[in-house]
């Protein structure tokens, strides 16, 4: 970890808010009265995360958020964590701490952002919903049908999982980061994974990489079944949705019987992974997943041909190119809205730096284009699994991690299926000293308080489905 | 044959309707289910909720005041009563003197009116979306509805529907034009009304999205099984209706003997189904519309109901 001064900090915040590099995550460390700030941001272009660190010893840092909109979350979560304050920071609102913790600011009511007008109401909803969703809040400020506001609140999942990862063996601490977001528990250990072993130079075994990769993309493939189904669901469709499910099945089915856990929950461990790929399995694998493609495809069709559906999809949750720039916004969300950016393409890592990757864009923004870059992913990976498949070598699954190296740190970015996580981890002698995992909800949250605006209340849910922002990856 | 028979054929038509309603839904649900690869609800899955629900204990809103506990009440009654006038396996019911068509839909507005009231009686965002868009998709359907009823009317010169399902049945109607577009108008009436796609979602978690079920969100208990059994009652109303003015095929004519009777109920319960077959695979196959999209699916069954009576007046055998 090198430290920088305030004036490295301030031409990197410039950088940012001209968009010459992207914003990645903002996370800090307290030690008593001393506190370390790290900012993470990737040059447009370039192949790696840089991290800058500022030591800070009055418990202030100069506010990236009042400059680049995409930190104001996130520094809304170190101060309620770590109790540091971003000067300049616009919204100084808690946001993690609901006053109920020993230490909190309790702010009661909390204070939504008034919006006033003739007409104009607000609708609460949440934290509990009807469905099987994760919990958070949605306030709406609404004229008659058009929604003119949304403000949504989160934190009701905060679980201190970084707390609990710090002083840990690497992998006890690989299966907390698996457990941040359940959807994405393989892509949040492979990024966790990967920065440990850059942290203590261990180099993964080609056999532990690809097995790596199809583990990623088995993940990414049940959940874009899942969320094509929901997507359609969510605008009165259920018909896909349940054909949707079977494909999701088959896909967690295959994991199942391949890595002996449907989710493939801790599959992945630092320096490989922890099960190995039968040849069975493998022959299972490649003769069932181009069956899984012809179904798809016909659900494909059902969904082009089906007016009333198109009438619900096009056009609704428009998030415009400009802000999903400028907020950094990855995975479908990005790529719906012209960001061309793919982190398995663009920060090349193992096993895809020897594949090539045709990364899905599109511009028009809408739910409609979130479906279909999903629907593009879906075929890469199967494309990308039997690739994988055919060319895997054999060998080593694990190397060993040494123990008793000097401090240092490591960062990664893994694509998971919603988008870019970033892992950042300091080890010394052999644990875990400190810990970041950003997860891309991140920026999806403000995202789609910007794409609702002007749409009716009744179009929420399928525009909230279409992005399926993580609650617990940014609770943590 | 006296005061008794006729007194019973009336009783066993109320009863039919209320016992036959719960199934009529459940019978929907299960063939979407089927028809979605899902194994769905058994059967007769909402007996045994309106059973459950009736032992539960009510919660009420705080908010709330007698309006809200009364509502369940009148709706159903007046729901039921609506359906009852309905013929179902026979004509000229020792009651159906008491309402004509007109009637009917003044009942079913009757009840939505007091299920709007109470919705906004408890003060809840929800309850106000739902009264929102339900008075929006009233008040075109209402309209629509009474169209529907006038060239109905016209063409039977009665609005007695035991009249006009005679009437139909005689034959004596033929083929007419202005009877298919109320036929038209009467199908996209039936879907707006009783919250069927692409109109309403009846089997949403989304909150948001709701149309009827956001009116009785605060509903439990009792409340709620009354209010369920009101809106399953609504369904068989208007799959009954449609079927005794333009299928009255079977249905047991006045003063009919067993046979004729038996007849009239074999075949009242095939029409259902075939109402209930036709549903599902229509809600199957569309997804719901866009909130201000309903307007003009709901108004097109007015402007073709309003045309139906129109061609009346230009010639009596449209």
């Amino acid at each position: 970890m090198t430290l920088i001064d305030h004036q490295t900090w301030q031409a990197a915040v410039a950088d940012l808010t001209a968009g010459s590099s992207v914003f990645v995550a903002i996370w800090a460390e307290r030690n008593a009265d001393a506190a370390i700030v790290h900012l993470a941001g990737r040059h447009r272009g370039a192949a790696s995360v840089e991290v800058l660190s500022l030591a800070t010893s009055s418990l202030h840092y100069p506010s990236v958020g009042l400059h680049h909109p995409a930190a104001i979350l996130m520094e809304r979560a170190i101060q309620d964590i770590h109790g540091l304050t971003a000067d300049g920071l616009p919204d100084t609102r808690p946001w993690l701490d609901h006053g109920t913790w020993p230490h909190s600011r309790p702010v009661v009511p909390y204070p939504f952002k008034p919006v006033t007008g003739e007409g104009v109401h607000q609708i609460p909803v949440g934290p509990v919903h009807a469905g099987t969703i994760e919990p958070g809040h949605f306030r709406f400020s609404v004229n008659g049908e058009t929604i003119v506001g949304l403000e949504a609140r989160l934190g009701y999942t905060h679980k201190g999982t970084l707390d609990l990862m710090r002083g840990k063996a690497p992998d006890q601490a690989a299966r907390l980061a698996g457990r941040v977001s359940g959807d994405s528990t393989v892509a949040y250990t492979f990024a966790f994974c990967r920065a440990v072993e850059q942290a203590m130079g261990v180099d993964v075994p080609p056999r532990a990489a690809s097995l790596r990769g199809i583990m990623a993309e088995l993940e990414r493939l049940a959940n874009h079944f899942g969320d094509f189904g929901a997507i359609c669901n969510d605008s009165g469709f259920p018909l896909i949705n349940a054909h949707g499910g079977v494909l999701r099945e088959r896909v967690l089915r295959l994991a199942a019987s391949a890595f002996g856990h449907r989710l493939m929950m801790d599959c992945i461990v630092p320096g490989g992974v922890a099960v190995d790929l039968t040849a069975d399995s493998a022959r299972t694998m490649t003769a069932s997943l181009p069956d899984l493609l012809v179904q798809f495809e016909r659900l494909v069709e059902l969904y082009d041909k089906t007016a009333s559906l198109q009438d619900r999809v096009v056009t609704a949750g428009w998030l415009d190119p400009l802000l999903a720039r400028r907020l950094g916004c990855g995975g479908y969300v990005g790529r719906a809205s012209g960001q061309d950016f793919d982190a398995r393409r663009d920060l090349q890592y193992a096993p895809y730096d020897r594949l090539t990757l045709a990364v899905p864009c599109l511009d028009a923004g809408d739910v409609d284009a979130r479906v279909r870059v999903r629907m593009a992913e879906i075929r890469q990976s199967v494309a990308l699994i039997l690739e994988l498949l055919g060319t895997l070598a054999d060998g080593e699954l694990r190397a060993v991690l040494p123990d008793g190296v000097a401090a240092s740190t490591g960062s990664a970015v893994v694509e998971g299926f919603r988008g870019d996580i970033f892992a950042h981890a300091r080890t010394s002698e052999g644990l875990i000293a400190e810990v970041f995992l950003r997860d891309p909800s991140w920026f999806f949250w403000p995202a789609l308080e910007a794409a609702i605006e002007g749409n009716i209340v009744a179009d929420f849910p399928l525009c909230n489905k279409s992005f399926n922002a993580s609650y617990s990856g940014c609770d943590l | 044959m006296g005061l008794i028979v006729p007194l019973f054929l009336q009783f066993a038509q109320m009863a039919l309707v209320l016992a036959a309603a719960p199934l009529l839904t459940g019978f929907v649900r299960v063939l979407k289910a089927r028809l979605q690869r899902r194994a769905g609800p058994p059967l007769l899955q909402m007996y045994r909720d309106i059973a459950k629900l009736t032992v539960k204990d009510v919660i009420v809103a705080t908010d709330s005041s007698w309006l809200f506990r009364t509502a369940p009440y009148l709706i159903f009654a007046t729901t039921w009563v609506a359906a009852a006038l309905v013929p179902s396996f026979g004509t000229n019911m020792l009651f159906s003197w008491s309402g004509d068509l007109i009637v009917i839909v003044a009942l079913l507005g009757t009840a939505r009116f007091f299920q709007m009231l109470a919705a906004l009686d408890i003060g809840t965002a929800f309850g106000g979306i739902g009264v929102s868009r339900e008075a929006m998709f009233a008040s075109l359907a209402e309209p629509a509805m009474l169209m529907i009823v006038f060239t109905v009317a016209l063409v039977a010169g009665s609005s007695q529907l035991s009249d006009i399902s005679n009437f139909m049945h005689s034959g004596a109607a033929g083929l007419r034009l202005s009877l298919a577009l109320g036929l038209v108008a009467l199908v996209i009436v039936a879907i707006a009304e009783t919250g069927r796609f692409p109109v309403d979602n009846p089997a949403t978690h989304l909150e948001l999205t709701m149309v009827h079920e956001a009116m009785v969100l605060e509903y439990s208990g009792r409340h709620l099984a009354l209010i369920e059994l009101a809106h399953a009652l609504k369904l068989l109303l208007y799959i009954s209706l449609i079927a005794c003015i333009f299928a009255p095929l079977g249905i047991a004519p006045p003063g009919a003997a067993l046979p004729a009777l038996v007849l009239g109920l074999v075949t009242y319960g095939v029409k259902l189904a075939a109402g209930a077959i036709l549903l599902a695979g229509f809600e199957t196959t569309i997804a719901k519309m866009r909130v201000f999209r309903v307007p003009n699916f709901v108004g097109a069954a007015l402007m073709l109901a309003l045309l139906g009576t129109l061609l009346l007046f230009v010639s009596a055998t449209l």
